[in-house]
């Protein structure tokens, strides 16, 4: 594993899409960063703007509109980019998946690299998937 | 032509780029250390500014379409280069307080203001309206802890009747009089406005402007900007450190010096403090305090210091 790879799995900035979430996902997105469970600690930290991103969050249902929006955020990501969709919505559609302005996945718009379900998914289970998805950056 | 290998040497490694660039990551580790202790959270580990900075420099550079493409990649250097030579030049002085040139006060007042100048060219250039709103904050926000910065400096220089900061090092600090702790308090709100910490970041301001006059930067541009910030942390605390509180001077014996290394240590926690307690204040809030009480409790002090208090 190189130095450089390291560096990026030690310090990925994250920035949060919202996709008309209901902000469940993102209440957790937080709590994961509180005191409690300090995501800081592996070096994550919420970045404001898509140009200092290395982890693009989505959340909530990406709609036929939203899914060419986010698209066009990818783009505007510096890569190496990891993009991670959090929650049931995310992934899949879930209750929305019938709804009128509802067509594909986001998956199918931009590479996903790890699906988070859960409705809302727990702290818990965002940390494991950190660890996953950091291991297989590095290639372990 | 040995002269100018020393020289270069002495910009680029000790006490010039590396020295400060490492120290000053360290010292920006210990900010958000004492950050993340202060909001009872557990906070990086140690080599964590050292993965942003490698992280950056492996991250793609995105240049803006509107943008202009020259200044947009030159502005950062320009930033590095006045902190870097800003602490080669405070350095030579407290390594060797006998030979330095006379003025180096006023070139230092000048290369400590390159890091926000540089930050205001690149945020223009960056064609992004929040970076302009960024910019244009910024440039308000040195329009106004100048004249404050300026004339507290000017204490020590009075009260050592000289501009030379060999002079300033062997006359007894000016903490020992009542002007100069005046200008010591006052020298460290500028500083925080210098570092862009948190009552007076409304230039990147995460809430409103989302990274404002960075927001365009990515990847090693952004790494220099972010490296600039770290060696100013650095930078500044130590020239506060030497105008006003007698140094870290290495020649009068390692107790001195060790006390030295703690009043910077001291400055740089008092920063970290006020940072984690003072909600943002608004760019014209900022604008009447250092022009309004500050600059007057500036002029006093100077008053103070020529009276012979």
């Amino acid at each position: 594993m190189s130095f450089a790879v390291k560096a990026l799995t030690r310090s990925l900035n994250v920035f949060h899409l919202g996709g008309s979430a209901c902000n469940n996902c993102d209440i957790e997105i937080l709590d994961a960063l509180t005191p409690k469970y300090d995501l800081e600690r592996f070096g994550m930290v919420l970045v404001g703007s898509i140009r200092h991103a290395d982890v693009i969050l989505l959340s909530g249902i990406f709609n036929k509109k939203a899914c060419i929006r986010a698209r066009r955020v990818f783009e505007q990501a510096p890569k190496p980019v990891v993009v991670v969709a959090i929650g049931g919505c995310a992934c899949s559609g879930l209750i929305f998946k019938d709804s009128y302005n509802w067509d594909e996945p986001v998956g199918n718009y931009i590479p996903v690299d790890a699906y988070l379900p859960g409705c809302p998914p727990k702290p818990e289970a965002m940390i494991s998937a950190i660890v996953k998805l950091t291991k297989k950056l590095r290639g372990q | 032509m040995a002269n100018y290998g020393h020289w270069l040497l002495q910009v680029l490694i000790f006490p010039g780029l590396a020295f400060t660039a490492v120290v000053g990551l360290v010292t920006s580790w210990i900010d958000r250390k004492v950050t993340a202790r202060v909001q009872m959270r557990v906070g990086p580990p140690f080599l964590q500014p050292f993965f942003d900075l490698v992280k950056l420099f492996i991250k793609e550079t995105i240049v803006p379409a509107g943008g202009s493409r020259w200044l947009f990649l030159s502005a950062p250097l320009l930033g590095l280069a006045g902190v870097t030579l800003a602490s080669t030049i405070l350095w030579r002085a407290l390594l060797a307080p006998g030979r330095t040139f006379l003025g180096d006060w006023i070139v230092l007042l000048y290369l400590l203001t390159l890091p926000a100048l540089s930050v205001i060219l690149g945020a223009f250039a960056s064609a992004n309206p929040l970076a302009s709103l960024g910019g244009s904050r910024e440039m308000k926000l040195v329009l106004a802890y100048e004249p404050p910065f300026i004339l507290a400096a000017l204490v020590p220089v009075v009260q050592a009747h000289s501009l030379r900061l060999g002079d300033i090092l062997a006359a007894p600090p000016a903490v020992h009089a009542l002007s100069g702790v005046l200008a010591l308090l006052i020298g460290v709100l500028c500083m925080q406005a210098k570092l862009a910490q948190v009552p007076f970041d409304m230039a990147e301001a995460e809430t409103e402007l989302t990274g404002g006059a960075l927001i365009e930067y990515s990847g090693p541009p952004l790494a220099l900007f972010k490296l600039t910030r770290a060696m100013l942390f650095f930078t500044l605390p130590v020239f506060l450190v030497t105008l006003f509180w007698g140094g870290i001077v290495w020649t009068r014996g390692p107790a001195v010096w060790a006390w030295g290394c703690l009043k910077y240590v001291l400055l740089v926690v008092a920063v970290v403090l006020i940072r984690n307690t003072a909600p943002r204040v608004r760019v014209d809030q900022a604008v009447k305090f250092f022009w309004g009480p500050m600059t007057f409790t500036a002029l006093l002090a100077l008053g103070l210091a020529w009276w012979g208090w």
